[in-house]
């Protein structure tokens, strides 16, 4: 029997040896629906990356850009509770999330983050608009933008702490891909909503996050080996194929956009529809990835051979 | 042909210590031994009738065997497997038989592992997935919120969500009748005894006695799957004796507790958090206003 030492991105070589009953799949695809959850993962890292813009808008005498990131991040915020809310079986019981604490479940963890992330944001914006408690909302503010990042990455833990092939395990990039996607789709709605004078920080945090995006995701799927496939192939690889296009375009546009407007805001789209694009183009890799026995039967197969041929191994 | 190496006896975890009960009865669980599966599918009808589980839709054929049932959900506990296969039966040397040709026929019920480390529970953000005294996962459905976590959690595609209902259901080893030392229903069903119940270390030392005996007579391919508390779940309360690779019945090779790796996770989770605040923070301080 062949064996080899190594598992990562090696699978390949053993594809064709491969049993299954009768091509049924394994694992159960995800319960989620894709608006929603796929939504959910793009609306909240809009929100967590927006609350950093806001506070550095904020510490920094941009109030144009201020404004902006917490208008996002309450858009985002609640957008995304709405359809997390409206994707669970028994919505009315949405707040047994909080009849625990339980670190093992990301998504437990999860709910912590947004009761503490909404209300800062929510703060924030009603003392910006009210003008009234200045302090608070400042406070606020700086709160929200702590928290923020951590909204970003954490639904990359919820995505990847689960059986599914493609999210599992890319469980090292996701958060990466997760936190560049987020910061490029917030650069993107600053670049939109804020006037020319102050979105230079947007524009270069837009080409940051559209690196990070990239390279996350091409490391990515070079570790997954030969599940990779499964964001390559079907409507996950034309979303992707699509949203590395758009991010180019949005980058490039931040780049040359200088006090340009027009070019601003067009660059801002294509950032957020190249962000929109991953988020639901890793959902479907995903389903994708439970529905083939292939990318169950073939990594484990890889992984007992690799044990067996460790010395000492089983 | 070599043959597979024989199961070592050990004892699967105590996990019910873990978890925090002080006084318990012994783990329970179930051994299926599908050598004596004749695939009549008493154990399904037995574990609907029981558990009162609707249908699971529309009847429709498969196509691919005698298997209409196609795989475990939230309406089917128990999955019979059928898998017919061009593989020699293996036969006592001194059997006489002369017609013993190249196809066979293997058989299994399916359930739900009820795994020493699982996933589904501890994913689970409601606490509605428990670890009974009798070191079973069950749900519980009152505080259950249908968030479908458990489905993608799972490593062997057992828990589902019911679209009518909006909440998850499973296997819950008959928990109702274990409470008043009844077997569970497709254990009592059963007319092979293909599925035992009891004790885990009982049913342990039965299941390595019966793949010593396959051995001896010949049987080479017999061997046990999920009663090893080195894998990656630390070992099913559910294990089977198989006369193939686990993937021929639709088991994964080698299925893992995904929460083994959530530390490693967070810290990667951390990490990129951290890195996105100081882009975005160089973005505003970094070069010409």
């Amino acid at each position: 029997m062949t064996t080899r030492g190594r598992v990562d991105g090696q699978a390949t070589l053993m594809e064709d040896e491969f049993t299954s009953y009768y091509n049924r799949r394994i694992l159960k695809p995800p319960a989620w629906r894709e608006v929603n959850i796929g939504g959910y993962l793009y609306l909240g890292g809009l929100a967590g990356a927006s609350s950093v813009f806001a506070a550095g808008g904020q510490l920094t005498g941009r109030p144009g850009l201020a404004r902006a990131g917490k208008v996002a991040a309450l858009t985002g915020i609640s957008l995304s509770l709405v359809a997390l809310v409206e994707d669970l079986g028994r919505p009315e019981r949405f707040l047994n999330m909080l009849r625990t604490f339980k670190p093992t479940s990301p998504m437990n963890v999860g709910s912590w983050l947004l009761a503490a992330y909404t209300p800062l944001v929510g703060i924030s914006m009603l003392t910006e608009l009210t003008g009234r408690f200045p302090l608070a909302g400042r406070a606020a503010c700086y709160g929200a933008a702590v928290i923020g990042p951590a909204i970003t990455t954490y639904t990359a833990v919820l995505v990847s702490d689960t059986a599914v092939p493609a999210w599992h395990d890319g469980y090292r990039e996701m958060p990466f891909l997760f936190a560049g996607s987020a910061t490029a789709t917030a650069a993107g709605a600053a670049m939109i909503a804020t006037p020319p004078s102050e979105n230079t920080p947007a524009r270069r945090a837009a080409v940051f996050g559209t690196a990070l995006e990239l390279v996350a995701g091409r490391l990515m799927r070079r570790r997954l080996g030969m599940v990779a496939g499964s964001y390559e192939r079907g409507r996950a690889g034309a979303l992707l194929r699509a949203a590395e296009a758009l991010a180019v375009a949005g980058a490039a546009g931040a780049v040359v956009a200088g006090r340009k407007r027009t070019l601003a805001v067009l660059s801002g789209a294509a950032l957020m529809a190249a962000s929109a694009c991953v988020r639901l183009g890793v959902f479907s890799a995903g389903v994708a990835s439970t529905q083939d026995p292939r990318y169950t039967v073939v990594p484990q197969r890889a992984r007992v051979s690799a044990q067996a041929a460790r010395p000492g191994g089983r | 042909m070599t043959m597979p190496p024989l199961p070592v006896v050990t004892r699967l975890p105590e996990v019910q210590e873990e978890t925090g009960y002080t006084e318990h009865p012994p783990r329970m669980g179930f051994f299926t031994d599908t050598s004596v599966c004749i695939g009549c599918k008493a154990c399904e009808v037995a574990c609907k009738e029981w558990n009162q589980l609707p249908a699971d839709g529309p009847f429709e054929f498969t196509g691919m065997s005698f298997d209409n049932t196609e795989q475990l959900s939230g309406s089917t506990w128990r999955h019979v497997a059928f898998i017919e296969q061009r593989k020699p039966v293996g036969k006592p040397a001194e059997s006489g038989d002369q017609g013993a040709g190249d196809l066979r026929w293997l058989m299994a019920s399916d359930v739900c592992k009820h795994c020493t480390d699982a996933a589904c529970l501890n994913v689970c953000p409601t606490g509605s997935l428990f670890r009974t005294e009798f070191g079973t996962v069950v749900v519980q459905e009152d505080v259950c919120n249908g968030c479908g976590y458990c489905v993608s959690a799972c490593p062997y595609g057992v828990i589902d969500k019911r679209e009518d209902d909006g909440r998850v259901f499973k296997c819950t080893l008959c928990y109702d009748r274990l409470v008043d030392d009844l077997t569970p229903a497709c254990a009592k069903a059963c007319p092979t005894e293909s599925i035992q119940y009891g004790p885990l270390d009982e049913l342990l030392h039965r299941a390595t006695a019966r793949v010593e005996r396959l051995h001896q007579d010949g049987v080479v391919d017999a061997r046990l799957y999920g009663h090893d508390p080195a894998d990656g779940v630390r070992g099913n309360g559910a294990f089977f004796l198989l006369l193939d690779e686990p993937e021929v019945y639709g088991l994964p090779p080698a299925p893992k507790d995904t929460t083994r790796d959530l530390p490693s996770m967070w810290r990667h989770a951390a990490v990129a958090a951290v890195t996105l605040a100081c882009g975005v923070a160089a973005a505003f301080v970094i070069g010409p206003r």
